[in-house]
């Protein structure tokens, strides 16, 4: 990245309208998003989608999720200045400190607020999908606490690579079906549970962990994170005064980025990024990231950007971290792609590697490997911003879960 | 007008219900599909769903998405499908083809590009499963300028006015989802089917074709009792996994005397 990178970076009139009016009636965000799934789940969804829309706007519903909020989880989570990080990479760096979560990443935040609709709803049964496992875990963990059966859909590869999620999962009563169809990753996952759901849909809800699939999900979940930012924007104007110049967040589904950026949309002082999964470089093919370099296409019930071939088919992805191991991407991120309103860059796994190292050795912090491609992107960017700028980075999770990656890689046997 | 309505008003005439089975394209291998499909119409199908594989068959049970896992080691995409029912139409110009699958490979060939070029290969109508008609407008259109009928699925869980939906944007026939769940489920209820294929039957003239859970000629013949047409898929597309690795042609003859045999139990109800 230059400096002329940094100079072409677009910005919407943002006064022309208000993202926070989208997605529409049929669920769109421009031509993304909508409700693309099999028949027999369309009147799920719209009854979904009514009693979605009743309990956002009753008092007892958003009291109860934000008592959770921060008698569960702990909220609001700490917003704190990594000075040594900073004076090494050249601009103020902050971090947004969801690692500090009860189970370790933001996926509590929509998990809380999912499983208390499925409570109204008289569902006796969660089911979830998970990528790196902090979505299952955060899943298992508030069916353990409401007393509901939880079933989690997880890729068999990353059964492999997130051990000790899986048995943290375990430990919390719920069943974890490994996916052994197609590439044994998040995707694959999603597809299970979909069929599950469409199987058994009368007594069951699906707590999908991205803001992604049919809507109401992408609506849904960014409401649920939206506290992220909601929360980052009014500490940091508190600790100092002003609003960051830059907010970086890692995208895999992207239900952390839209919970930290959500809030800044209409700031169109404040320039938002999104560092997907690069993986072995762009140019190599082996990566994740559909907004860098795929197309619009269907997936998983929404119209979105996807790594697809020339047929159509869904290519496999490669990530050093099984979070953002996945070909599509939440419809809102394509959106805010093509308004030019959010950058978006792969960050490769060496990148990331070395990110993830800066953060234990500067700050004291294990990242999630995740979050390690936003810190990544925060260290790309803060020369070009210099040392009097603010550049915000949602810590998204806390890496106690990929310490075994991180030494297999690094040729260690623990 | 393509070939599905004639089918059903001579159907009827007779009063015969329409046996449909479903084959995924490229299963076992690309090459033995047109074969499948003539053994298919040997031994008594009335029309042919065949099923576009893909990489993300999320509304298909074990069977059928491991029947897709097969053909798209084969690389077999929207195109050579097409081809496939070209070469079909050399030898029979009259049994109707019904693509099955997902958006997606439509969308990455263009949908107007695909209508045009379905259209000049025979294809006869386009069912594709994570379609549903609020998503369907422009594409219904497409497909209707180029003589293809777009089918859609009716589930137990569809409301009557969801039926009226489907009904105004369908032709062709209407394919009712027998069972919660994906392709290959079980435990089909025939009494609870005789009664909701009357209310689909008020809100809708298209003759409705039925179809998950159908997986011998017991089952065939209960349903054909009730419905316009019986869809099997995973109790065929089994057949083709045991035998596929096999020569081509025991597994036409295994494929043909299952037809057979569902013909025969449907025509002696």
């Amino acid at each position: 990245m230059n400096n002329s990178d940094l100079n072409s970076v677009s910005m919407p009139d943002a006064g022309s309208f208000d993202f926070a009016q989208f997605p529409d009636e049929h669920g769109r965000f421009g031509e993304f998003g909508g409700k693309y799934v099999a028949e027999t789940l369309m009147e799920p969804i719209a009854e979904l989608q009514a009693a979605y829309a009743r309990f956002r706007a009753d008092p007892d519903f958003v009291r109860e999720f934000e008592t959770d909020l921060r008698d569960f989880v702990g909220r609001p989570s700490a917003m704190y200045f990594a000075a040594r990080m900073s004076e090494a990479y050249g601009a103020q760096i902050w971090f947004k400190r969801e690692d500090l979560n009860h189970t370790g990443a933001h996926k509590i935040n929509n998990a809380i607020g999912q499983a208390l609709l499925a409570k109204r709803l008289g569902k006796t049964r969660i089911i979830a999908e998970t990528g790196a496992g902090q979505h299952g875990v955060a899943t298992a963990t508030v069916a353990a606490r409401l007393g509901l059966e939880c079933v989690i859909y997880m890729g068999a590869e990353d059964i492999e690579r997130q051990q000790p999620n899986v048995f943290r999962m375990k430990l919390l009563g719920a069943t974890v079906v490994p996916v052994v169809s197609g590439t044994c990753t998040l995707k694959d996952a999603m597809n299970e549970a979909m069929r599950d759901w469409v199987t058994n849909v009368d007594n069951t809800f699906y707590i999908i962990g991205s803001v992604a699939g049919p809507h109401p999900y992408p609506q849904m979940v960014r409401d649920f994170q939206s506290v992220i930012g909601t929360e980052a924007r009014a500490q940091m104007l508190e600790k100092t005064g002003r609003l960051p110049d830059a907010v970086v967040a890692c995208v895999g589904g992207g239900s952390n980025a839209i919970g930290i950026f959500h809030a800044f949309l209409n700031d169109e002082n404040v320039t938002l990024y999104g560092a997907e999964a690069g993986g072995d470089g762009i140019e190599t093919g082996r990566h994740a990231a559909p907004l860098s370099v795929g197309r619009p296409g269907v997936l998983h019930g929404m119209r979105t950007y996807l790594m697809e071939d020339n047929d159509g088919q869904i290519i496999g992805t490669h990530s050093v971290s099984a979070g953002l191991d996945y070909p599509g991407v939440g419809p809102e991120h394509s959106w805010l792609k093509d308004l030019g309103r959010v950058n978006y860059t792969g960050i490769t796994d060496v990148d990331a590697m070395s990110a993830f190292h800066d953060v234990m050795r500067f700050e004291g912090i294990i990242p999630a490997l995740e979050s390690a491609h936003a810190v990544a992107y925060a260290k790309k960017l803060a020369p070009l911003y210099g040392k009097d700028k603010i550049i915000l980075v949602n810590m998204s999770g806390r890496g106690d879960k990929d310490i075994n990656t991180v030494a297999k890689l690094e040729g260690i046997s623990l | 007008m393509s070939r599905i309505s004639p089918l059903f008003e001579q159907l009827r005439a007779q009063n015969r219900t329409a046996l449909i089975p479903y084959l995924t394209a490229g299963d076992p291998t690309p090459g033995a599909t047109v074969g499948l499909m003539h053994a298919l119409v040997g031994g008594g199908a009335d029309a042919i769903e065949l099923g576009v594989p893909f990489s993300d068959p999320m509304a298909d049970g074990p069977v059928i998405a491991a029947a897709h896992e097969r053909a798209l080691r084969h690389q077999v995409g929207l195109r050579h499908i097409l081809d496939m029912v070209q070469e079909f139409r050399q030898m029979d110009k009259k049994t109707p083809v019904i693509l099955m699958g997902y958006q997606n490979p439509i969308e990455a060939m263009g949908i107007a590009n695909f209508a045009q070029r379905a259209q000049a290969a025979g294809v006869d109508g386009v069912l594709t499963v994570d379609l549903p008609p609020e998503e369907a407008h422009g594409t219904a259109k497409m497909y209707a300028k180029a003589n293809i009928d777009p089918i859609f699925l009716i589930a137990p869980t569809t409301p009557i006015n969801r039926i009226k939906i489907i009904a105004e944007l369908a032709s062709g026939f209407v394919y009712y989802v027998s069972l919660k769940g994906v392709t290959g489920a079980q435990n089909l209820d025939t009494q609870a089917l005789a009664a909701r294929l009357h209310d689909i039957r008020h809100e809708c003239a298209l003759p409705v074709g039925v179809g998950f859970g159908i997986r011998d000629a017991r089952t065939a013949q209960a349903v054909g009792h009730e419905a316009d047409a019986v869809i099997i898929g995973s109790a065929l597309v089994q057949i083709i996994a045991e035998f596929g690795a096999g020569d081509a042609a025991p597994l036409q003859q295994k494929v043909q005397a299952f037809m057979a045999e569902i013909r025969h139990a449907l025509d002696t109800q």
